[in-house]
């Protein structure tokens, strides 16, 4: 490979790669707003100027190609000099917002002022005005004061979202960011312009001034909207989830997460209609009751039936060790073979980016496990035509509102003798339950999802149930969580009664008579990845944070 | 086994006191015309000088509407972790402002480093130091007993002005 100098050290690059690459893949991040591993390049930001030795002027390092035998500098006095020269243009017409700006605290302008400011400005003409709060589109602010011109998001929209709505207008200093007239900023992926803008002129607003970004915890998970599994941070403040950002993950998603996914797909772990604690259903109402209760309230209803009365619903919803559970209850607890899941395709969903049309997260691992573990013998429409002849009495339903926009489903369901449901929050399905296990959530376990394209992902906890507790069970934790007291109102942060749904099944088995002992999830995985041919020879530590392909060709690729 | 010795022995007049004790009562009673620097405290009060730290209040313009924009910084520097702070939104010029803004009084330890990283002279440390409260929820002080009109500070803001 060709080599150049970087400052003093050869190093190697490949061809065709620019100085600022070349110097990444080495571990040297070159000061850079407009640039993006991305996007196409625009080199208009002017602050990643290095020294290359024999030439007349300093060279933009987002643009310039790395040479054989070039030698650059990085930190030498005229590179900083420069440096410190454009980050005093750019400040010229900063507002100073940073106290009422989301942005501050991951803020690029911020950084680089520190590092390349002199603390003073030397323009003491009033600052340009512009508009401060434009509705860019549903999801998207824009202050126009704050915008450096660094065009992110103008190569966003055109080059990954494939829909340009925005673009620069006037000149100068009066330059700002308008949408085409007759346009908004509405693609189905706009908050990740939120992401890149190194300031603040783009905020979210949905999680505009909800906390400051250093007051959160921020948990390495992946997104439940559909089977792509895009890797997520989950930011958690006080036990609730404030907003989900992308996580690079170069063979799921890249930098980029859709706004399906990043808005609607974690307000139903804080909401108010979560199933808190086990309910037992008594003279017609459900009402509250304890663990061994409802387990035994389960136990002595299942017994009466007959083992090809009752059939069992898994969820792709849920993770790969819920629905192995389920499976192996079935299999050696019941004896039955009756286990089926709904899945759901939207036609209208999908794109050719990120979004697929199965909007479950986890429908091949689900169908493999199912498959391979059980060969059941009825499938999810199969159940139901059997409950509608009444074949099968009691039904076991884990994680799926079955009933939802369904009023067939729901009229099926009412001629059930048992129904007994693993539910997150209260729904249609829970309505006709007899007992209703609170399950947590997927923010609220350890598991593993498989996305349509065959690579297993771990889901971890970033919220704190009355069994997870965030130090003990080594989650994420902010400073507010690591110092607050049950005295402090900012730490007494909900803690919900759920539990994984595995670890309500095993706890089933075990009054049934069979005991299933697992103390947490990577045991259960263990235990899969030794039953189930696919999932051989992974553990935890294997998959790891950006997820491992399995050896499994998906039959037909949906989109 | 060594033995300690005293260094001195007290002689006849040292051992009877007597002389002490007279010494001792004719400094008392210079004292007692000398002026007196205690204050009888309820009934009297002390009224603290500008560089006083007593609680830390929230600075209410003359508008009613407070200074503070809950950017969080002295939330942030708080080292006991007294102050919590939950922004919202608004539609005045500066579009961020603390829709609850709490300072637990049994936390905070008057160190005035939330005033001094305020960026909007938001908040600052009054002359009030009487606090006293019967249980932890009434130590936990909101907007209602934080905001104090800026007329009555004005004696600290401008002392931070010329010694900040």
């Amino acid at each position: 490979m060709p080599k150049f100098v970087l400052n003093g050290e050869e190093i190697e690059f490949k061809p065709g790669q620019t100085i600022i690459e070349a110097a990444r893949d080495y571990g040297i991040t070159i000061p850079h707003f407009c640039w993006h591993p991305s996007l196409s390049v625009s080199g208009n930001c002017r602050v990643c100027l290095v020294e290359v030795e024999k030439m007349p002027k300093l060279v933009i390092a987002c643009s310039t190609l790395a040479a054989e035998g070039m030698v650059v500098h990085t930190e030498s006095e005229r590179t900083i000099e420069a440096r410190n020269a454009v980050m005093e243009f750019l400040l010229i017409n900063h507002p100073l917002d940073c106290p009422i700006c989301d942005e501050a605290g991951e803020c690029k302008l911020q950084d680089y002022a520190y590092q390349h400011g002199v603390g003073e400005s030397r323009f003491i003409e009033e600052k340009v005005h512009k508009d401060k709060r434009v509705l860019l589109g549903p999801y998207v602010m824009f202050d126009a004061e704050r915008c450096i011109s660094c065009s992110r998001c103008i190569r966003f929209c055109e080059e990954i979202a494939k829909d340009p709505e925005l673009t620069f207008v006037q000149r100068g200093d009066r330059v700002t960011i308008v949408t085409y007239p007759g346009e908004q900023m509405d693609n189905p992926y706009s908050l990740n312009t939120t992401d890149i803008c190194p300031v603040g002129a783009l905020t979210n607003r949905d999680f505009r001034f909800k906390a400051r970004v250093w007051e959160m915890s921020a948990t390495k998970s992946i997104c439940t909207g559909c089977s792509r599994g895009c890797n997520i941070e989950i930011w958690v403040r006080n036990n609730e989830i404030l907003r989900l950002t992308p996580r690079y993950n170069p063979d799921v998603n890249g930098y980029w997460m859709c706004d399906h996914g990043r808005i609607d797909t974690f307000k139903f772990v804080n909401a108010d209609d979560r199933v808190d604690g086990p309910h037992v259903r008594r003279e017609g109402k459900l009402v509250k009751a304890g663990w061994d209760e409802a387990y035994s309230a389960a136990v002595s209803e299942l017994k009466s039936f007959a083992k090809d009365e009752i059939a069992f619903l898994g969820s792709p919803h849920a993770t790969c060790e819920d629905n192995f559970m389920l499976a192996k209850f079935a299999r050696s607890v019941i004896g039955s073979k009756k286990i089926g899941f709904m899945r759901k395709e939207d036609a209208s969903f999908g794109d050719d980016i990120l979004r697929k049309n199965d909007v479950t997260p986890n429908t091949l691992g689900t169908e493999i496990i199912f498959d391979s573990y059980l060969k059941p013998t009825l499938n999810f429409n199969g159940i139901l035509e059997a409950i509608n002849n009444g074949k099968i009495k009691a039904l076991f339903v884990m994680e799926e509102d079955l009933a939802a926009n369904n009023s067939e489903i729901e009229n099926i369901l009412t001629k059930l003798d048992l129904l007994i449901i693993c539910a997150v929050n209260f729904n249609k399905t829970t309505a006709l339950a007899d007992v209703v296990f609170p399950a947590a959530a997927y923010a609220e376990k350890n598991g593993t999802m498989v996305n349509f394209d065959g690579i297993i992902q771990r889901l971890k906890p970033a919220v704190a149930t009355l069994e997870l507790d965030r130090a003990l069970d080594g989650m994420a934790m902010s400073r507010l969580d690591k110092f607050g007291t049950h005295y402090d109102r900012w730490a007494q942060g909900k803690k919900r009664d759920a539990r994984s749904s595995w670890k309500i099944i095993a706890a089933l088995a075990s009054v049934m008579g069979q005991k299933m002992k697992y103390d947490m999830a990577e045991k259960v995985f263990e235990e899969m990845a030794a039953s189930i041919d696919v999932f051989k020879g992974l553990d935890y530590d294997k998959i790891g944070e950006s997820g491992t392909k399995i050896k499994f060709e998906p039959a037909a690729a949906s989109k | 086994m060594p033995v300690r010795r005293r260094q001195k022995d007290l002689n006849f007049w040292e051992k009877i006191y007597i002389p002490e004790i007279a010494k001792g009562l004719a400094l008392t009673f210079k004292t007692m015309f000398k002026p007196k620097f205690t204050m009888e405290y309820p009934e009297e009060k002390f009224i603290p000088p500008p560089s006083y730290r007593g609680r830390p209040v929230l600075v209410q313009e003359e508008n009613g509407e407070e200074r503070c924009v809950a950017c969080g910084l002295c939330s942030r520097v708080c080292p006991a972790l007294a102050i919590e702070v939950q922004a919202g939104e608004t539609d005045r010029e500066k579009e961020r402002y603390p829709e609850r803004f709490e300072i637990n009084m049994l936390r905070c330890i008057f160190c005035g480093f939330c005033e001094e990283v305020c960026p909007e002279e938001a908040i600052v440390m009054s002359k009030d130091y009487e606090l006293a409260f019967t249980n932890r929820e009434d130590a936990i002080y909101g907007k209602d007993e934080l905001l104090v009109p800026v007329k009555n500070l004005n004696e600290r803001i401008n002392f931070l002005r010329q010694y900040k």
